[in-house]
């Protein structure tokens, strides 16, 4: 495949249409992605990647805008992937976070992407991770990725990051919001945003007091810090506190648990994919509906219809 | 595979009438496409990084304060200097039939008058966007 070597050196030089492209391929699953993916392995882990998540209006997009101009300050080169969710009805989606990200629009030393959610069957962190790895191959020093803080794969996504960072907002509701959301557990550094707005300091004392309660002590206490994201209020020491936890990582070494972590997470993803997609090749999409139908007809219980559809591999 | 038509809709310049690039973004969106919405006031450069970065098939450009011939022409001039120019552009807003056809002699693929169809729009798109290797 020439024209995939081609592709290949070109994202390793430094190429930006070719990062695109080549991102594109991994998002639609193309056949040379694989190939190409897996050339680019050795070129990848020098990268702090940084999970954003918060829900939606909390300021997330402004706030990935001014990290990454901070980043930028110190000398950093920054990747960004903003997810955003893809309609299930039609398929299509509204990518809106470059809105937000206008500082730092023209800097050739950030990129940025927009990533529709898509349909993936629980494999959209594999897919955000592919899109990590080529800009990590790429040479950005830190990658923010940035998702809207609603459900599991969202969770799943930001726990593929180094450093998680939770944006809250004052006002969305009690501590009990806090513990149903599992949020608690999964921050690193947890973020106030809007904290000109009323009832900042309670959200952050809940947060504190709720933190005292987490069950595993793992030497770092997520600090929880008060920003302005939009008048540049508090940005810096965000910045630190991002910095400071990849320094707790790599000391105490927990850098390599997560990683760990991380890969073994993926790699059974992709192979929950794999094998989905091969059931699906083999058995074809009729013989699924089959099993539906009679599991309505109530024929067969669920487990027992898993059952007969994983036959062919079993 | 799953293959997505990725659509840029930017608003160049600095007029503030938003209302028409997000009922077409919107419109895209429920044909199943994967829109990247930039915002107001966008500088060509901008949208040309914003287009290269997003990997995109298609440009759509709103604009109604008169200035096209002044910013489309520099979209494309920047869309030929980073080699990108596979990249459709599609234009609306106000623009007369006289700038209209320059545009197209620029390699602007279509322009689309005040009271266009949505589904004219999408249907285009669909029916002229490259299939890639």
């Amino acid at each position: 495949m020439d024209s995939l070597t081609n592709l290949l050196t070109r994202v390793l030089s430094g190429d930006r249409r070719a990062v695109a492209r080549l991102m594109t391929m991994a998002e639609n699953g193309d056949a040379g992605a694989r190939e190409a993916m897996a050339k680019l392995h050795p070129h990848t882990g020098k990268a702090h990647i940084v999970g954003i998540t918060g829900p939606p209006g909390s300021g997330k997009s402004t706030l990935v805008d001014k990290l990454a101009l901070e980043f930028r300050r110190l000398g950093k080169s920054v990747g960004i992937i903003a997810v955003d969710p893809t309609s299930p009805f039609t398929g299509g989606a509204l990518l809106g976070d470059r809105i937000r990200m206008n500082a730092i629009a023209l800097d050739r030393n950030v990129f940025i992407r927009s990533m529709g959610s898509r349909g993936h069957l629980g494999g959209l962190a594999s897919k955000t991770g592919d899109l990590v790895r080529i800009l990590d191959a790429h040479g950005k020093d830190v990658i923010l990725v940035e998702t809207v803080g609603a459900g599991q794969s969202e969770v799943e996504i930001v726990r593929t990051a180094h450093t998680t960072v939770i944006v809250e907002v004052p006002g969305l509701g009690d501590d009990i919001q806090a513990i149903k959301a599992g949020i608690l557990e999964i921050g690193d550094v947890f973020v106030v945003n809007k904290a000109d707005l009323g009832g900042a300091d309670e959200t952050a004392r809940e947060l504190d007091t709720m933190l005292d309660m987490n069950p595993v002590d793992t030497g770092w206490r997520p600090p929880i810090l008060q920003t302005v994201a939009k008048s540049d209020t508090g940005i810096l020491e965000v910045v630190d506190a991002i910095t400071s936890h990849m320094d707790h990582l790599k000391e105490t070494g927990n850098l390599k648990d997560r990683v760990r972590e991380r890969e073994k997470t993926n790699l059974l993803e992709l192979v929950r994919d794999r094998v989905v997609d091969s059931l699906m090749e083999n058995d074809n999409e009729r013989g699924l509906e089959d099993l539906v139908d009679s599991i309505m007809k109530y024929e067969l219980d669920p487990h027992t219809a898993a059952e007969r559809f994983l036959k062919p591999i079993r | 595979m799953d293959r997505k038509i990725r659509v840029l809709v930017a608003k160049p310049g600095l007029d503030g009438h938003d209302r028409g690039a997000k009922v077409v973004a919107r419109a895209l969106r429920d044909a199943g496409m994967e829109v990247i919405y930039t915002g107001l006031h966008q500088s060509p450069e901008s949208i040309v990084e914003a287009a290269i970065q997003e990997d995109v098939d298609v440009i759509g450009l709103s604009l109604l304060s008169g200035a096209h011939m002044t910013l489309f022409p520099d979209v494309m001039r920047l869309l030929k200097e980073n080699d990108a120019e596979d990249i459709m552009v599609t234009c609306g807003g106000i623009i007369p039939d006289s700038d209209a056809k320059k545009l197209l002699d620029l390699g602007v693929s279509k322009v689309f008058g005040p009271g266009t169809p949505t589904d004219e729009i999408v249907d285009y798109i669909k029916n002229n966007v490259e299939p890639r290797e």
